[in-house]
């Protein structure tokens, strides 16, 4: 391993190779804060100019740095405006966005970039020790876990519901998933719930729901009830974290770099599950007066989704490398772009082209670390957006929901769609619904189905809960996640009333 | 009745309607050969229907307690708000979907931020203008230039 390290290390350390991972992260920073262009895409729009240098090494180097820029600048739009351009940053809203409107932008872009750093980096570590063994764990899930997975992931949002608020939460997941199912299945093939709309035929884009309910409404309580939106004078203080600070969150990143790492490595789990439940995982264990900070700027909630996404970017290059298969979107294109360089991923990489292999990680480490350079002199400017007095920062935020719903489908009635939902998801902002449940509801719900559907064929019913022992196990893990926060405010109800003092 | 159940009443008329599809209009036209599958298109609407209705019917018969929380804005009092810049700034957004086509990128777009800002209240017109015309320029630029992304940039009888 030491060999490989240094071979990885002697790759990646060139001049040219440098300049690439500062060229990526800076391209993949700029181009992902804006709101419809996620990592898969500039990852696809920059495969031309990878494949053009025709080095292996070097276009995976600048890759890396284009991913990892991407996922960063994404975050940036989720805390600064609560517009996440990507799945995997919706988490990061949760607790971002009120941190900035708190003053707190500067520190909460900082506790980002620093998760991210640590996340990514404990990710490439770990990827390095364990890629050869996890690859046989990762064949072990089959549909039936992804299933249950997701249905665990569904149930964590009883996690984000308040106190009485769980029916509501489940109401809003119900309507993503029935929302999910709109358009063609993958399975069948078949126009469900359009209505006769064409438009309707590849259901509803990710982005223009993602934008309808949480860029739009916030856009709108903005002009119903204006307020300073960087905090006091729209000065921005408090760049740096506290040493107390950094020993809250310590632990978390520690917690949520493993975990987000082994949900990344399962083909198809990816960073959106692993911010998701690494937020709700987070949110669980906190003591009791932390736990109410969550959702209203913590750090911790910031903190946790960030590095469980980025260490789960890492983790889906486990499959990817050892096995060939691509975990998710983006390492699927990845996987394209190593195929035009003539460079086959599979058990053999490592044998047959060791210093490609090395280099991936090594690229890895050499992003993360010259992200977390570039980014923590500029964040003060970034976070100055928010000075932007408010007659001209509001249109933009509009013209930017209505951009990314329009590069993703270059589609005019998406823009109409996203007009209407956003309408609705102001009035369920009135009535106290929360919105996120709802998106979180609608990503999940294809792959849930696709994976139902597929183990329902391999057993010809529903026989595989029981007699697939991870699956029960996993589904029995969501049925307490979805009782015990009744369970625990009745609890907490009776000791109030001194009923429940038995011991 | 409040608005959460109101909302809850709107929801469970969606959840009915949905549920109707597919329990009973969708498994007419499937082909003879998928019937033999063990699960149809219909299968999992079936059972998010029958989710969402229990869910609204717990929000709307009010079986679970939920403690009133001071909102951020009180819907009962909207028109205290700035409420005709709000709906000037949504149509703002309808006529901006339906002029992006017809008109051109480069038109509506600088027309959208020029309006919007003056919805908002602002007069500066030449800051308006310079504002708007560099950053439409520069995302024009970006989308189609360097990311090529085709965006039609001025009106269709131009040429664009």
């Amino acid at each position: 391993m030491l060999e490989g390290l240094l071979i990885g290390l002697t790759t990646a350390l060139s001049l040219q190779n440098m300049l690439m991972v500062i060229a990526g992260c800076l391209i993949g920073t700029f181009i992902g804060m804006l709101p419809g262009l996620g990592p898969m895409s500039i990852i696809a729009i920059m495969i031309p100019v990878a494949i053009s240098m025709g080095d292996p090494s070097a276009a995976l180097i600048l890759l890396a740095g284009v991913y990892y820029g991407a996922i960063f600048g994404g975050s940036t739009s989720s805390i600064l405006l609560n517009a996440p351009g990507v799945a995997g940053t919706v988490a990061s809203s949760f607790d971002g966005y009120p941190m900035a409107q708190r003053g707190k932008a500067g520190k909460a872009l900082t506790i980002a970039a620093i998760a991210s750093f640590a996340g990514g980096t404990i990710g490439a570590l770990l990827l390095m020790i364990f890629a050869p063994a996890l690859s046989s764990v990762a064949l072990l899930f089959h549909s039936a876990e992804y299933f249950a997975l997701m249905v665990v992931g569904l149930s964590a949002i009883a996690a984000f519901a308040g106190t009485g608020q769980v029916a509501k939460a489940m109401i809003m997941t119900v309507l993503g998933l029935i929302m999910a199912t709109v358009g063609e299945g993958a399975l069948f093939n078949l126009p469900r719930f359009t209505m006769g709309v064409m438009d309707l035929q590849s259901g509803f884009g990710f982005i223009t729901l993602a934008m309808a309910m949480f860029a739009l409404p916030e856009a709108l309580f903005l002009v119903l009830k204006p307020k300073n939106l960087g905090g006091d004078e729209g000065e921005i203080k408090d760049l740096r974290i506290t040493r107390a600070e950094a020993r809250a969150i310590a632990p978390v990143i520690g917690r949520q770099s493993l975990q987000g790492f082994f949900i990344g490595v399962l083909p198809g789990a990816g960073a959106t599950i692993a911010s998701f439940l690494g937020y709700a995982v987070e949110r669980n264990i906190a003591p009791k007066h932390e736990q109410d900070e969550f959702g209203k700027g913590s750090i911790k909630g910031l903190a946790a989704p960030e590095t469980a996404n980025n260490a789960a970017c890492t983790g889906s290059f486990v499959p990817l490398l050892t096995l060939g298969i691509p975990g998710s979107g983006t390492t699927a294109i990845l996987l394209g772009a190593l195929i035009a360089l003539n460079v086959t991923p599979g058990p053999r990489l490592m044998l047959d082209e060791p210093q490609i292999f090395w280099a991936v990680i090594m690229s890895m480490f050499i992003g993360n670390l010259v992200l977390l350079i570039l980014n923590l002199p500029l964040i003060p400017y970034i976070a100055k957006v928010l000075a932007v007095p408010r007659n001209y920062l509001i249109p933009f935020i509009l013209f930017f929901t209505l951009m990314g719903a329009y590069i993703g489908q270059n589609n005019a009635t998406e823009l109409l769609l996203l007009v209407g939902f956003g309408i609705c998801a102001t009035a369920l902002k009135f009535a106290d619904y929360p919105l996120a449940p709802l998106l979180i509801g609608f990503i999940l719900g294809g792959m849930m189905e696709d994976n139902f559907a597929r183990s329902m064929q391999l057993y010809d019913g529903i026989a595989f809960i029981w007699e697939r022992p991870m699956t029960l196990a996993l589904l029995v893990i969501a049925a307490i996640l979805v009782v015990l926060p009744s369970f625990r405010a009745r609890r907490a109800k009776a000791r109030a009333e001194g009923v429940a003092e038995g011991d | 009745m409040a608005l959460d159940r109101w909302i809850a009443l709107i929801l469970l008329g969606v959840c009915l309607i949905y549920g109707y599809t597919a329990w009973f209009t969708m498994d007419a036209d499937l082909a003879p050969f998928m019937k033999r599958n063990p699960i149809w298109p219909s299968t999992f609407p079936k059972v998010l229907s029958i989710l969402g209705i229990i869910a609204c019917l717990i929000i709307l018969l009010g079986l679970e307690k939920t403690e009133q929380k001071e909102a951020d804005i009180d819907y009962r009092r909207l028109t205290d708000y700035h409420l005709g810049q709000a709906l000037l700034l949504l149509g703002l957004m309808v006529a901006y979907a339906l002029c992006l086509r017809p008109l051109g990128f480069l038109g509506s777009t600088s027309a959208f931020l020029i309006l919007g800002s003056f919805i908002l209240g602002e007069r500066k017109w030449h800051i308006m203008f310079t504002v708007a015309l560099i950053a439409t320029l520069s995302v024009w630029y970006l989308v189609q230039e360097v990311l090529g992304i085709y965006m039609r940039p001025l009106p269709g009888f131009i040429g664009g």
